[in-house]
């Protein structure tokens, strides 16, 4: 089988392989970069897990093919926190408990980076949509959305914190 | 899954792409991939050779010029989304990107690639046969202009020869009285349509309509212009009376089969209700 000499620039760290072109880039992640916090979950392009930033955009890196990366600049979970701390999204997910099995969280992570670059205040449906691609199927969306809600405040300046409001968490600035 | 073994050559320029077409009987071009490596996985497709026409330059770009709004083939389809030029003058285009897919497919799939497959279930050919768009189809010895009525020759099947590549999309250029708008039935998002109507109107002095296109997704084998439709809308003003006489035949237009999205019958209904509502959101665009 003929194989092919990638290099490709993962959370700023260049990574080399002679692939097969059949190799999907997701399991070039995990396998051949050992970064197995990128997750496969389906056969289909359906549920995200597998999301990575690939030169600046959120992609489902199961669909895209390992040489086709050949230079690439790839950011994955394991390259989010920065200096031993976690990044605002992190935090969120973590304070507002937007994860159980945590299957899902490394996709839904890199989506909402991305989604609070190109729109950091957006409103409830604007996170709904924009974590549309990415399927959970054990926390649920609302505590998605209060983590996204939580950084978008964090990266904006301010300190939120997490209240029960009528039997419901609620992300609220903190008050001084 | 893991697609069969295959060649890859990432081209860097159409010459080559052509080339290597021409010699290559098995080979497939390479865009967004996310219809192409699905079907590679579940062994759908085999082809011997990919050849990726991503690093090939100025294949993606939206711009106007003195008739046409012109397309690259490479655009994906979240730069319609980013796109003011698309938001504000070509609301059927705006309307179809939002509902493609998700976010993240959205990010890699690319015009080309939709109109290419030629999947009746794709969104953008009941858009571009709304728009009486043109497709631009380039091969080794030039560039041929076929009009979207004309591309789609079978089930999955366009009118580009195996050693060519569709290089761009003609939309014609956004007038005053111009309107549309794009209507989708999916059961979540990232789902194909269960039904979904594309129309397009041009309307003049005193609201008569000059043109009107009417497009419909996933309601048969091939993507579906519901010509009858389009001729009773043209020559007076978008009357109700008109518009219920437009869906109706719409919906007669629809060749549906029952499946897991629905009846036949319920599709039947859902074009001549979106018929309607989309013709009028059309009309009142075209009015502001
Ligand atoms: C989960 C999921 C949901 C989706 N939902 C929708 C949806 O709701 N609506 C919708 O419309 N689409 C949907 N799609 C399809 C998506 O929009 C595809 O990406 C698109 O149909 C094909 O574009 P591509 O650039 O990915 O093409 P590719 O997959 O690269 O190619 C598709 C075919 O076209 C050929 N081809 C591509 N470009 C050219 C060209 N320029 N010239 C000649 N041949 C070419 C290829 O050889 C191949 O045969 C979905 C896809 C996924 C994975
Ligand atoms: S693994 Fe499910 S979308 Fe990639
Ligand atoms: S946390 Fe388990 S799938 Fe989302």
């Amino acid at each position: 089988m003929t194989t092919y000499p990638i290099s490709v620039t993962i959370n700023g760290q260049v990574h080399t392989g002679d692939v097969p072109a059949r190799l999907l880039l997701v399991h070039f992640i995990r396998d051949m970069a050992m970064l197995t916090g990128t997750h496969c979950g389906c056969d289909t392009t359906s549920c995200g897990a597998c999301t990575i930033d690939f030169n600046g955009k959120p992609v489902k890196s199961c669909t895209l093919l390992a040489v086709q990366a050949n230079g690439a600049e790839i950011t994955t979970i394991e390259g989010v926190a920065q200096g031993g701390q976690l990044h605002p999204v992190q935090e969120g997910f973590y304070q507002c408990h937007g994860l159980q099995c945590g299957f899902c969280t490394p996709g839904m992570i890199l989506t909402s980076i991305s989604l609070l670059k190109h729109n950091p205040d957006p409103s409830e449906d604007e996170i709904r949509w924009g974590i549309s691609g990415n399927l959970c199927r054990c926390t649920g969306y609302n505590n998605i959305v209060k983590s996204v809600q939580y950084a978008a405040m964090k990266l904006a300046g301010k300190q939120p914190e997490v209240v029960i409001i009528n039997e419901e968490s609620t992300v609220r600035e903190m008050a001084h | 899954m893991i697609p069969a073994s295959f060649e890859y050559v990432a081209a860097a320029t159409l010459g080559e792409a052509f080339g290597l077409l021409k010699k290559h009987p098995d080979a497939k071009i390479l865009a967004g991939g996310h219809s192409l490596i699905p079907m590679m996985k579940f062994r759908v497709a085999q082809p011997a050779l990919l050849i990726d026409i991503n690093k090939v330059p100025d294949l993606a770009y939206i711009k106007e010029d003195a008739k046409w709004l012109k397309i690259g083939a490479l655009t994906r389809e979240s730069e319609f989304e980013n796109s003011a030029l698309i938001r504000d003058k070509y609301h059927l285009l705006a309307d179809a990107a939002k509902m493609i897919a998700d976010p993240l497919v959205r990010n890699m799939a690319t015009v080309g690639g939709n109109l290419a497959h030629a999947d009746p279930a794709n969104d953008h050919p009941a858009v571009m046969l709304a728009y009486d768009a043109v497709v631009v189809v380039s091969g080794a010895k030039g560039t041929r202009e076929v009009p979207i009525t004309k591309f789609f020759t079978g089930p999955f099947t366009p009118d580009i020869a195996h050693d060519e590549i569709l290089t761009e999309i003609r939309i014609p250029l956004r007038k005053a009285g111009d309107g549309g708008c794009y209507l989708k039935i999916e059961r979540k998002v990232g789902d194909y349509a269960t039904a979904a109507v594309g129309v397009f109107v041009r309307l003049g002095a005193k609201g008569v309509c000059e043109y009107a296109g009417i497009g419909l997704t996933n309601l048969g084998l091939m993507p579906i212009k519901a010509t009858a439709a389009c001729k009773v809308l043209m020559g007076g003003p978008l009357s109700d009376a008109k518009i219920r006489e437009a869906a109706q035949l719409a919906s007669e237009a629809a060749e549906p089969t029952s499946d897991w999205r629905g009846t036949e019958e319920y599709k039947r209904a859902l074009v001549k209700t979106l018929t309607v509502r989309a013709l009028k959101q059309a009309a009142l665009r075209a009015a502001a």
